[in-house]
């Protein structure tokens, strides 16, 4: 096993997700085969080898440092589920516990 | 009205004759969903009122000669951004989403006049190669009903292969328009990184994501594309270059070109002998009409996939940090606190095969564990990469089979997620290059048809579609058509 249930649930807090208790041991399995596979990559000789990060080699891009007008304020709240006096209302964050972040 | 009967130029020609108008188009696709959708399951959701009132406009102004692709229906991957019409991802966490802008090639589609009919299912996020991880519904191969239309652009291909739209646009991250093409019978294109924009694709694996064309002929593929291409400004990735023509030179032929074949990706120990037996066949016909065939090798192909799985995860474990139920999405209504909005509404918001990647992938940047899984796939990506650059010295185009096996059975992988992500095994390697790949039809293999794909260098799709063409114009593969009926 290259990793276990406790591995999981550490992921899973910093990936902000909950994996139910009845579930963890399935995932657990199923994530432990995939890394497994992945893992094929230490029998390959990488000394050296500087790594690709992009999709292809660019330089920065530049712009012209001008203002345009943006999205509309009303257009971009379309989506948002709950609001109050022009933002974004969520629950109070430091009495009920907070984040753990 | 049936869009298998015909190719882009033709409809274009019958509406130039006013032989058929816009509208009549726009009406025989809803026609045609209507009564085939309800076995397909292709569709998320119509479009039905802007598209006939955009075809009704069409038709006042008149149909410009000189653009071909004027007034013509096309069918939308539900990643890709359609200002007001909502677009999920197939996702429970943006069900209700509804998009404040159009993604660049939607811009660049209503720029030729071309007309949106809908919204088409794919694997949640485009996480999947069976359209089975969509939160919403199934997508049934038009060829077998009993057998998945592959995937994530599962929708876009079934809509096509059945006669809805004459053409969809996908998305290809490890082979996302290539296999399901291939298990529809479709031409479907992953262009070069960086060809199309990718401004208002939802993200899912940043420096792999493009947009491509499924298209039932090559040369109609070409010209889609030729709409969508081109340097964005929102888009810093894309290519700053000149977009040619994709169709001019296109029947030039391949008498005189090398043909790559590399052996890696032939396994003839395979579980389906009639795929590289199709495949052969073609090498056969590309050496009658003047190409020479020539063995190659590229030897990190066995890496694709972990190095694939590593890289695509980890960006889009990035990537969908954004979902945390505060500005759009799913927000949970189980929440006391800030901390449960974002963990509740991402647990409940995602599905199955969306968590798992996201978990390797926050595995795979977690540290301890970096430098030996994100750091080694970027550097197996490198060795991968130099692999088709040295082959690209010696031969003009690689062709090999794009998937091992054809269509498989619904249900029949989805319990497996490592026997689902080997289905993946030839399409990764091009989107880890950036390279432009191809898949043609190239024959049959248990009744199913058989992709075969096409890679050509960095931003030579010019000699892709012309390698393609010369094939589809030699063989009769079209004239099959697929039965929209289950299996025996």
């Amino acid at each position: 096993m290259a990793i276990n249930e406790e591995t999981v649930k550490q992921v899973a807090k910093l990936a902000k997700l909950e994996i139910e208790e009845n579930d963890i041991h399935k995932f657990t399995t199923e994530i432990d085969s995939i890394i497994d596979m992945v893992e094929q990559l230490e029998g390959l000789d990488t000394e050296g080898v500087e790594g690709t990060y992009h999709g292809i080699s660019h330089h920065n891009v530049w712009r012209e440092d001008k203002a345009e007008k943006g999205t509309d304020k009303e257009a971009l709240f379309k989506n948002v589920k709950t609001r109050k006096n022009g933002y974004i209302e969520v629950p109070a964050m430091f009495d009920n516990g907070g984040s753990e972040a | 009205m049936n869009f298998l009967d015909y190719t882009l130029e033709e409809l274009h020609e019958k509406l130039v004759n006013k032989e058929v108008t816009a509208v009549d188009l726009v009406e025989a696709s809803y026609k045609r969903i209507e009564e085939t959708d309800e076995s397909i399951g292709a569709f998320l959701g119509l479009n039905k009122e802007e598209a006939l009132k955009t075809a009704r406009e069409t038709d006042e102004r008149g149909i410009d000669p000189s653009n071909i692709l004027s007034g013509l229906p096309i069918g939308i991957k539900d990643n890709i951004m359609t200002k007001d019409v909502t677009t999920t991802a197939a996702s429970k966490m943006l069900e209700d989403f509804v998009p404040v802008y159009d993604a660049t090639v939607i811009e660049k589609l209503k720029e030729v006049g071309m007309i949106t009919i809908g919204k088409l299912n794919m694997d949640e996020f485009a996480m999947g190669g069976s359209t089975e991880n969509s939160a919403f519904k199934l997508t049934r191969n038009p060829w077998d009903l009993n057998k998945v239309p592959g995937g994530s652009s599962g929708g876009s291909a079934a809509a096509v292969a059945a006669g809805q739209v004459p053409v969809s646009l996908g998305s290809d991250t490890g082979g996302s328009v290539r296999e399901p093409a291939a298990f529809t019978g479709l031409v479907g294109v992953k262009p070069t990184y960086g060809r199309v924009s990718r401004y208002g694709l939802i993200a899912f694996g940043s420096s792999l994501d493009q947009i491509g064309p499924f298209t039932r002929t090559v040369k109609d593929n070409a010209l889609v594309l030729n709409a969508i291409s081109g340097h964005d400004s929102r888009d810093s990735t894309s290519y700053q270059g000149e977009t040619p023509d994709f169709t001019e030179g296109i029947d030039n032929g391949v008498k005189g070109l090398r043909i790559g074949v590399p052996k890696e990706y032939y396994n003839e120990d395979a579980k389906e002998d009639g795929v590289i037996k199709a495949v052969r066949e073609a090498l056969d016909l590309y050496e009658k009409l003047g190409a020479e065939i020539v063995e190659v090798s590229l030897p990190h192909s066995k890496y694709g996939i972990p190095a694939y799985y590593i890289i695509a995860s980890s960006e889009a474990s990035s990537n969908l940090q954004r979902f945390d139920g505060i500005r759009y999405g799913y927000r949970s209504e189980n929440v006391e606190s800030l901390e449960d909005i974002y963990v509740k509404s991402r647990s409940e918001g995602f599905g199955l095969e969306v968590k798992r990647r996201i978990m390797l992938g926050t595995f795979s940047l977690s540290s301890g564990f970096y430098d030996a899984h994100f750091k080694k796939a970027a550097q197996a990506r490198t060795l991968i990469r130099n692999d088709f650059d040295k082959v690209f010295k010696e031969v003009d185009v690689l062709v090999a089979p794009t998937t091992t096996t054809t269509a498989f059975e619904i249900g029949g992988k989805i319990d497996d997620p490592l026997a689902m992500y080997m289905s993946d095994i030839l399409t990764v390697p091009v989107n880890l290059a950036g390279v432009p790949s191809l898949s043609v039809p190239c024959g049959f293999s248990n009744d199913m048809p058989v992709g075969m794909q096409i890679i050509s260098k960095h931003f030579d799709e010019q000699m892709m579609y012309r390698v393609a063409y010369a094939f589809e114009k030699e063989t009769d593969h079209l004239s099959r058509k697929p039965s929209l009926k289950g299996g025996e």
